[in-house]
């Protein structure tokens, strides 16, 4: 199966090594991963803002970059959320809706690529650890992904994974959010961070970069020996 | 009070609540309650999501032929002995509520839990006008004791500790005993029920009016929706003009979803429903009934992109999930109307002038839009309010700049790469073991609170390329 790495700009520049592990994963589980080098960013900084047109721009680039595309493969529930919800923006788009239904149709977040198009569950990792999953918003509410990363974490050799008190509570990130009403994102993260800690976890893994920078800043912050890591990096591990 | 709470920033509103340890203790674990009621609740159904469509369905229907079930409520309500008036404004509906008062002579009001009376400001009106009111709902009369307003929609006195209550109790009723629920609940009883005999006029809101009977229905777990409806002669609902279903078939199913979305009940421990006048050969009903029909800018939505927003039926499960409203408390939203649902509503209904920060008050979780039992996107119409936000020019300089900068960086893939090679070390300055802790600029808002990584050492795209290479070797 070809499958063309959709990367995420937050990875690209903020963790490569999740790039990394997903391009590593996929060709594991007997896919064949290729870089569209002409990706960039989702849009979803400025649409998730207002900024409708501003957002459109990006979108066009990315389904520019992915045009030739099978498969869309991306590390990240947000990200591809939003690439999903592409066809609703461009609907009636005489030039740009077709090109969006299809982008949308093929792409697929790492885990959910994994359990519901390859039929995998197990992707022989092993990994000795406590850990805590943070099913984040984007992943659960707007792309409809629960079960996939559980599932495979269950299957992780060696690891001991422990529930997240109101996991399903946001961790305060919110995009623009973060840095536009820091007093209440920084509440939220504060009690994310306690949440964690309850749990006695050495791990707190997630499937979006942007939540776990946001989760595992506060916890460095608040001196927390709890390491951050993203689903693909515990997956990886073999 | 009217839909606009406060007079002050935004700002200092989440300070203040964010500084109210004990009210984010209450609505923290009533929040946890009220979620687990409602998820119990909807798991007892079973097909929560089939109700859920089922409920969106009737109130798109409902509000795509809303013009057709007000006139056939109004007729009916008249065939019933009542009196329709449609208010356009809050001051038309309070300027008729007063003149039927005063052409009844009354004194003495009592009145149930209404959110739309909040909006309207029914009781100032009534009260300039020398008009004695009695809110009865006990959070409500907590409320109106201690001149303060509601900060929830279900449960207006959630941010108020029994010790607080028993004060303003001692205060200005010259309660005398402890703190203990059972003892304040049993005043509060004793006091109201006085009230209840010594009114002239009742006036409550409306949970669902049904169209084909004129019977307007309210759901109430204290029972004093029945004691105001049963006891003073003359009658006055006031309902919000899309409180309406067609039939009680329909009133079934919202009833359902309502009471299990919003507290996680199968049903009030009451359900009223009142018709009308007293008739020839009827044993009971008012001698004078009127319903005021409201529409204070409600008609405006429809036929827009917000109409969705009018099928709420004010169950507050989107309140109770909403991770931002349990940090900041009610009162900071500024409006009648808290949560998500009030940041979609009190914009549209008051305009964006003092409004401005609530389509922003939301990480776009979307925890709201799967609580929701209607399928309000509550989420989306956030987004859709910020496009408005932008569409009219009305957000920062700095901000348009960056997002135009944005759009010029994602949709050149060149200029992209570049960036993206250059954030290491443009941030290096920053940045101190793989860590910045006081960023630059607008970084401030993040590394205030927490850590921001130093970008990745070995970018990605040359590890996939120089890995490519050593593949094809």
């Amino acid at each position: 199966m070809k499958v063309s790495l959709f990367i995420t700009c937050m990875c690209d520049i903020f963790a490569s090594n999740v790039g990394k592990d997903t391009v590593e994963i996929l060709e594991r589980v007997g896919c064949e991963v290729d870089f569209p080098e002409q990706q960039t960013c989702c849009g979803q900084p400025a649409y998730n803002s207002g900024y409708l047109e501003e957002s459109k721009k990006a979108m066009k680039q990315m389904m520019k970059a992915f045009k030739d595309s099978e498969y869309v493969v991306g590390p990240s529930g947000s990200c591809v959320g939003m690439l999903r919800e592409y066809p609703k923006i461009f609907a009636g788009d005489p030039k740009w809706e077709e090109e969006a239904n299809k982008l949308a149709a093929k792409t697929f977040e790492i885990t959910q690529f994994l359990v519901d198009v390859m039929g995998v569950v197990d992707v022989g990792s092993s990994f000795t650890g406590k850990i805590t999953y943070h099913p984040s918003c984007h992943m659960t509410r707007v792309l409809g992904v629960k079960e996939a990363p559980l599932k495979l974490l269950e299957n992780v050799k060696g690891v001991e994974l422990i529930k997240l008190p109101i996991g399903e509570d946001c961790c305060g990130f919110g995009g623009t959010f973060a840095v536009k009403s820091p007093v209440i994102s920084g509440e939220m993260v504060m009690e994310k961070s306690r949440h964690v800690t309850e749990t006695g976890a050495e791990y707190l893994v997630g499937g979006d970069m942007a939540c776990l920078m946001n989760i595992g800043g506060r916890m460095t912050r608040e001196g927390k020996n709890i390491k951050v890591a993203h689903i693909t990096e515990i997956l990886n591990q073999h | 009070m009217s839909l606009k709470i406060s007079s002050g920033s935004f700002e200092n509103r989440v300070q203040r609540g964010v500084e109210n340890d004990f009210m984010r203790q209450a609505v923290s674990s009533a929040q946890g309650r009220f979620k687990s009621g409602r998820l119990n609740a909807a798991a007892e159904l079973g097909n929560w999501e089939d109700w859920r469509t089922l409920g969106e369905e009737i109130r798109t229907h409902t509000l795509e032929n809303i013009d057709y079930y007000l006139q056939q409520l109004s007729e009916q309500v008249f065939k019933r002995g009542g009196h329709v008036f449609f208010a356009e404004t809050a001051e038309e509906a309070n300027e008729y509520i007063k003149d039927v008062i005063k052409k009844k002579n009354g004194k003495k009001v009592v009145k149930s839990k209404s959110m739309v009376t909040e909006e309207i400001g029914l009781n100032k009106a009534l009260q300039e006008a020398g008009v004695e009111v009695v809110e009865t709902d006990l959070g409500e009369w907590i409320l109106q004791l201690d001149d303060d307003v509601p900060s929830h929609i279900v449960t207006p006195a959630l941010h108020k500790n029994k010790e607080q209550i028993r004060e303003t109790f001692a205060e200005k009723k010259g309660y005398d005993k402890s703190d203990k629920p059972e003892e304040l609940a049993l005043f509060a009883r004793e006091q109201l029920r006085k009230d209840f005999l010594s009114a002239d006029i009742g006036i409550t809101g409306c949970n669902f009016a049904i169209a084909e009977s004129g019977a307007v229905t309210l759901v109430t777990n204290e029972g004093n929706a029945r004691l105001v409806t049963s006891l003073p002669d003359t009658q006055i609902t006031v309902m919000g003009m899309e409180r309406i279903v067609p039939t009680w078939e329909e009133m079934e199913v919202l009833v359902s979803l309502l009471t299990r979305a919003a507290v996680g009940q199968k049903l009030t421990s009451y359900i009223t429903a009142i018709t009308g006048t007293r008739l020839e050969g009827e044993v009971d009903g008012p001698e004078e009934y009127h319903l005021v029909v409201v529409d204070n800018g409600r008609s405006k939505i429809l036929g827009t992109e917000f109409q969705s927003a009018l099928h709420c039926i004010r169950c507050a499960a989107c309140i109770n999930v909403c991770p931002v409203y349990r940090h900041v408390g009610g009162h900071a939203y500024g409006s009648i109307y808290p949560g998500p649902i009030g940041a979609v509503i009190t914009p549209l209904l008051d305009g964006y002038e003092d409004h401005k920060e609530l389509p922003y008050a939301s990480t776009l979780c979307a925890a709201c839009t799967e609580a929701c039992p209607v399928k309000i996107p509550l989420h989306e119409l956030l987004i859709r309010h910020r496009q408005i936000i932008v569409e009219e020019n009305k957000t920062s300089k700095i901000e348009k700049l960056a997002m135009k900068g944005f759009a010029k960086w994602a949709s050149t893939p060149a200029a992209y790469k570049i960036s993206a090679k250059m954030a290491r070390p443009a941030l290096k300055p920053w940045t101190k073991d793989e860590t910045i802790k006081n960023g630059p600029g607008p970084m401030k808002g993040w590394t205030d609170i927490r850590d921001f990584p130093a970008p990745s050492r070995q970018g990605f795209r040359d590890w996939f390329k120089d890995r490519d290479k050593g593949g094809d070797a």
